[in-house]
C-alpha cells in the first residue's frame, strides 16, 4: 500500500476518535459549569418558573447523557442542530441552526487567517533563510530582535500599539474590522489590514526561528560542506541542498501556526471587533449554548487534526527514506 | 386659552412639528421672530436637521441575542429592537414623566383597578397592517400565562384580564389598584407587536417604530432605515442607523476618535479626561435610576438584627467609593433605592455618612463589641464591586467591623451567589416609579426580594399607595416607604451610577433621558445630525 495513503487513512481514523473524545470532554465541561442556558440568558431576571419553562423547551430537563447521545446522533447524520438561542420564542418557526451561525463566522475567520498566512509564511521563510545564510550578522540579530520582541508582548498590546499609530495618530487604516457579508473584497482587505498585521507579528518569530534553526543545523552537515567545497553558490546550497531536508520541521511549525490563526485569535477579534468564530465560541460558552460550543470545538479539532496531517504528509513526501520504507 | 397659546402648547408637547407651528403662527399674523422666541420659551430648540446615516457603538450584544422581547438582556437588543424599531403604549420622557405613545389616553376607574386605553388612530405597522386593539392584547398576552419565559412576566402578574372593547380601545383589569400602571406599560419588554390569532409575533421584526429592520447579525450589528410612515410628526431625523456591538472599551474609544462611529456608550472613565480634550468629541453624563447595592439577607444572622444593619450602614464611606471606584461619575446613595430624579423621591433623614462612632454605638446596642461578616463580590454584579468591597473593608475596620471580602467567580454569579449568600453585591437598572422598584425588590414575597425583608407597615402601605390617585397623599406615603427602607431595610445602596457616553460633535441631541441608558434607549429616534 502506498505509504502516504496509509498514513492519511490511519490519521483520519485516529482523528475521528479524537473528535469523539473532544466532543465528550467539551460536553461534560460545559455541563459541569454552574448554570445553564436558561439562567445565563435570563440572568438576574430568572425566576424559577421562567427558568423551568425555558429548560423544558430546549430539552435541558432531560439527563445529560441522553442529551449528548441525541446530539451526537444528529451530528453523525450531518445535523448539528439548532442553537439554544433559537428557542427564544415559544414554538418553532424561527430556527437558528448551528450551521447558519457558524458558517459566516468561519468564513470570516478563514479569510483573516489566510490573509495573515499569505503574508506571514513567505515572510518568515525568507527571513529565516536569510538569517541562516548571514547568521550572526547585524541583519540576523536585527531580525531576531524584532521578531522575538513582537512574539514576547501579548497580542492585544501589539493590536493597541498598531491601532494607536496606524489608525488614530496616522489615519492610514480602519480601527474597526467590522466586516459584513456584503462588504466588497477590497474594503474587506483594507479593514482586515490591522488585525492581519497583528497576527503576522505574533506568528512570524516562531516560523522564522524554526526555519533558521533547521537550515543552520543542516549547513553544518558534511554534504553541505562538500557542496560548498565544490564551489556551489550560497543561494543554490540553501534552495537545492539544505531546504529539501529542512521541510519537515518547518512544515510542522507552519501547521501549528496556521491552526493557531484559526482557533486562537479571539483576543484580536475582540480588539478589532472582527466577527470571527472565536468570539462566537466565547459568547456561546458564557451563554451555555452547548450545540454551538460543541460545533465550534469540532471545527477547531478538525483544524488541528487536518493541519497536523498535512504537516506529516509534507515530511513524508520530502523525505525519500519515509516515502520508500524497507 | 388663545389660539396661539393652544398651538404653543401643542408644539411643546410634540404634537405638531416646529414647522407646522411657524405656519400656524404666520396665519395668525405673528412675526417669525416672535414665533421663534415663543418656541424658545416653550423649550423647543431649533428644528433638528433631517437625514444622514448614523452609527452607534454599543457596549453590549452577544451572538445568542434574538429579537424576542421576552429577553432583551441588554442594550445590544434593547436599543435597536425596542428603542429604534418599536413603540410601547406609553413612553417616559426626558424629565421622567409619562407621555402617551401608541395610546392617545389612559383613564383609570374603580380605584385604579381598571384602565381604559384609547389607541392612537392611523398608526400602521412596517408592513402596512393597521394597528388595532387586538395587537395590544396579543403583545401583552405573549408575556403572560404559565408557559411564558418573559422577563416581563413578573411585572404583568398584576394584570387580571386584558380585552379589546372596540377596535381602538383596550381595557386592562388589574388584580389590585395601581395608579402607576401607565409606567408599567412603558417597559421595553412590552413593545407592541403585530398579532396573529391573539398572540404577538416578534419573529417578523415588523413593528410600529421610527425605523424598520434592514439586517441583523446577532452580537455584531443591526442596520435599520427610516420608517416613512412613522406616527410621530417630524421623527425620526436620521435616514439610516447602524448599531455596532463593540465590547472592548478601548476599541470603542478608538472607533469614536477615528470616526467609525458617531456615538459610543459607556466611555472609559479612566481616560475620560484625555478623550474630552479631543475637540471633535463631546461627553454626556446623566444620573440614571440604576444603582449598586450590597443587599443583606435580613433573615440570616447577624443581619437579622436591625442594629447590625444600621452599624454597617454607618461604617461605609460612600463618598470615598464614589470618588475612587467610580471616579466621581456617581451620586452617593442613602440606602433608599429611589433615584433623586424619580417622581416622589424623598431624601430620608438622617443621611448615612461615614461615622465609625455611630457604627460602634449601634454595634454595642446589638450587644457586640466587634463583628465579622462575609461579603461576596464579583465584577459581574457591577464593575468595581471588588474594589468597592475592599474599600468598605478598610472603612469598617475603624468601627471594629471585620468585613471578609469573598471574591466569587463571575461565571454563574446570579445562580450561586445572588439570593443565596447572605451578603453580596448587586446591580439594579432601576425602575421609573417608586412602586415598581419597591414591588419588584422590596415587597414581601417578591421573587427578587434579595434582602428577604418583610416589614408589615411597609407592605401594607405599599398596596395602599399603589391604588391612591391623590398626588399629595401618594407623595407622603412614598416618603414614608422610603424612610422605612432607609431605617430598617437590608440594602446598602452605595451609589446611583451615571451614564457616561461620548459622541462626535457631528451629532446633536436634546435633553437626555435618565430612565434607561442610551437616552432612554431611544437615541435613534431622538438625536440628529448637527
Amino acid at each position: 500500500m502506498n505509504p502516504i495513503l496509509k498514513t492519511v487513512l490511519q490519521r483520519l481514523g485516529l482523528g475521528l476518535v479524537t473528535l469523539f473524545l473532544v466532543s465528550i470532554v467539551i460536553f461534560s465541561a460545559v455541563t459541569m459549569l454552574p448554570g445553564d442556558f436558561a439562567t445565563a440568558i435570563l440572568g438576574q431576571s430568572a425566576t424559577p418558573e421562567t427558568v423551568a419553562a425555558f429548560q423544558r423547551q430546549i430539552g435541558l430537563d432531560r439527563p445529560p447523557v441522553l442529551r449528548y447521545l441525541f446530539w451526537i446522533g444528529g451530528v453523525l447524520q450531518g445535523n448539528f442542530g439548532e442553537s439554544f438561542s433559537s428557542a427564544g420564542g415559544l414554538g418553532g418557526g424561527h430556527a437558528r441552526t448551528v450551521v447558519s451561525l457558524i458558517a459566516p463566522r468561519l468564513k470570516n475567520t478563514l479569510f483573516l487567517a489566510s490573509f495573515a498566512a499569505l503574508v506571514a509564511v513567505p515572510l518568515s521563510l525568507i527571513l529565516g533563510m536569510l538569517a541562516a545564510l548571514y547568521r550572526n550578522s547585524i541583519f540576523d540579530r536585527l531580525v531576531n530582535l524584532v521578531t522575538l520582541t513582537s512574539i514576547s508582548v501579548p497580542e492585544f498590546f501589539i493590536a493597541y500599539i498598531l491601532m494607536l499609530f496606524l489608525a488614530v495618530r496616522l489615519p492610514l487604516f480602519y480601527s474597526l474590522a467590522s466586516v459584513s457579508p456584503e462588504t466588497p473584497f477590497l474594503e474587506r482587505v483594507a479593514r482586515c489590514a490591522l488585525p492581519a498585521l497583528t497576527l503576522v507579528l505574533v506568528i512570524v518569530a516562531h516560523m522564522m526561528r524554526m526555519t533558521r534553526a533547521a537550515i543552520i543545523n543542516l549547513l553544518a552537515s558534511p554534504y553541505i560542506e562538500t557542496a560548498r567545497l565544490k564551489g556551489v553558490s550560497p543561494g543554490r546550497i540553501i534552495f537545492r541542498h539544505a531546504l529539501p531536508n529542512a521541510w519537515a520541521p518547518i512544515a510542522t511549525v507552519i501547521a501549528l501556526n496556521l491552526a493557531y490563526l484559526i482557533v486562537g485569535v479571539v483576543v484580536v477579534e475582540v480588539v478589532f471587533v472582527y466577527p470571527g468564530i472565536g468570539q462566537l465560541m466565547v459568547d456561546s460558552v458564557s451563554a451555555r449554548d452547548i450545540p454551538v460550543v460543541q460545533a465550534c470545538a469540532l471545527v477547531f479539532a478538525v483544524t488541528y487534526i487536518g493541519f497536523n496531517l498535512a504537516a506529516d504528509i509534507v515530511s513524508i513526501v520530502t523525505n525519500p527514506r519515509l516515502l520508500r520504507p524497507r | 386659552m388663545t389660539e396661539l397659546g393652544y398651538w404653543t402648547e401643542q408644539v411643546k408637547r410634540g404634537r405638531i412639528s416646529r414647522r407646522e407651528f411657524m405656519g400656524r403662527a404666520a396665519a395668525l399674523g405673528i412675526t417669525t421672530a416672535l414665533a421663534t422666541s415663543l418656541l424658545a420659551e416653550a423649550g423647543v430648540a431649533a428644528e433638528p436637521k433631517k437625514g444622514g446615516s448614523a452609527r452607534f457603538g454599543l457596549a453590549h450584544g452577544a451572538t445568542t441575542d434574538t429579537m424576542d422581547p421576552a429577553a432583551y438582556p441588554d442594550t445590544g437588543t434593547q436599543v435597536p429592537f425596542w428603542g429604534s424599531m418599536s413603540n410601547s403604549l406609553t413612553e417616559v420622557d426626558a424629565k421622567g414623566n409619562i407621555t402617551m405613545d401608541l395610546c392617545e389616553s389612559m383613564e383609570s376607574a374603580d380605584g385604579a383597578k381598571k384602565w381604559v386605553c384609547k389607541l392612537r388612530k392611523g398608526v400602521t405597522f412596517h408592513n402596512g397592517k393597521d394597528f388595532t386593539a387586538d395587537d395590544v392584547v396579543g403583545s401583552f398576552r405573549y408575556h403572560m400565562g404559565a408557559d411564558s419565559k418573559s422577563a416581563a412576566k413578573a411585572v404583568l402578574e398584576q394584570v387580571d384580564d386584558i380585552k379589546p372593547d372596540d377596535k381602538q380601545t383596550v381595557i386592562f383589569t388589574l388584580k389590585g389598584g395601581n395608579a402607576d400602571f401607565p409606567y408599567v406599560v412603558s417597559d421595553y419588554h412590552i413593545p407592541i407587536l403585530p398579532s396573529e390569532n391573539g398572540v404577538g409575533d416578534w419573529r417578523s421584526g415588523v413593528r410600529t417604530g421610527p425605523f424598520t429592520l434592514v439586517s441583523y447579525e446577532p452580537g455584531v450589528r443591526a442596520k435599520l432605515k427610516r420608517n416613512p410612515n412613522y406616527h410621530k410628526p417630524g421623527r425620526p431625523y436620521f435616514d439610516d442607523v447602524e448599531f455596532l456591538t463593540i465590547a472592548d472599551v478601548t476599541a470603542r474609544t478608538n472607533a469614536l476618535t477615528t470616526g467609525e462611529v458617531h456615538w459610543i456608550s459607556r466611555a472609559d472613565l479612566k481616560t475620560l479626561n484625555l478623550l474630552s480634550r479631543n475637540p471633535d468629541v463631546a461627553i454626556t453624563e446623566v444620573t440614571g435610576y440604576g444603582h449598586y447595592v450590597f443587599p443583606m439577607d435580613v433573615t440570616a444572622p447577624p443581619f437579622d438584627n436591625v442594629d447590625v444593619r444600621t452599624a454597617l450602614k454607618w461604617a461605609l464611606n460612600r463618598e470615598d467609593i464614589a470618588k475612587k471606584v467610580f471616579l466621581g461619575h456617581a451620586v452617593v446613595g442613602n440606602d433608599s433605592p429611589i433615584a433623586p430624579s424619580v417622581k416622589f423621591a424623598a431624601d430620608p433623614k438622617p443621611r448615612y455618612t461615614y461615622d465609625p462612632d455611630k457604627a460602634k454605638f449601634h454595634l454595642q446596642k446589638a450587644g457586640m463589641q466587634n463583628l465579622k461578616v462575609n461579603l461576596s463580590v464579583a465584577d459581574t454584579a457591577f464593575n468595581g464591586a471588588i474594589d468597592a468591597g475592599v474599600l468598605y473593608q478598610e472603612h469598617a475596620k475603624a468601627a471594629g467591623i471585620d468585613i471578609n471580602v469573598v471574591r466569587e467567580p463571575n461565571d454563574g454569579y446570579w445562580d450561586n451567589v445572588w439570593l443565596k449568600k447572605p451578603w453580596c453585591a448587586d446591580y439594579w437598572g432601576g425602575r421609573p416609579t417608586c412602586d415598581w422598584m419597591f414591588t419588584v425588590v422590596y415587597a414581601k414575597g417578591a421573587a427578587w426580594n434579595e434582602t428577604k425583608w418583610a416589614n408589615p407597615r411597609f407592605n401594607d402601605l405599599l398596596v395602599i399607595a399603589r391604588a391612591e390617585t391623590d398626588e399629595k397623599k401618594r407623595a407622603d406615603m412614598y416618603a414614608e416607604l422610603q424612610q422605612l427602607v432607609h431605617d430598617d431595610g437590608g440594602a446598602v445602596v452605595l451609589v446611583f451610577n451615571n451614564y457616561v457616553d461620548a459622541h462626535s460633535k457631528k451629532v446633536a441631541h436634546g435633553e437626555i433621558a435618565p430612565n434607561w441608558e442610551v437616552d432612554g434607549l431611544r437615541i435613534a429616534e431622538r438625536w440628529w445630525f448637527a
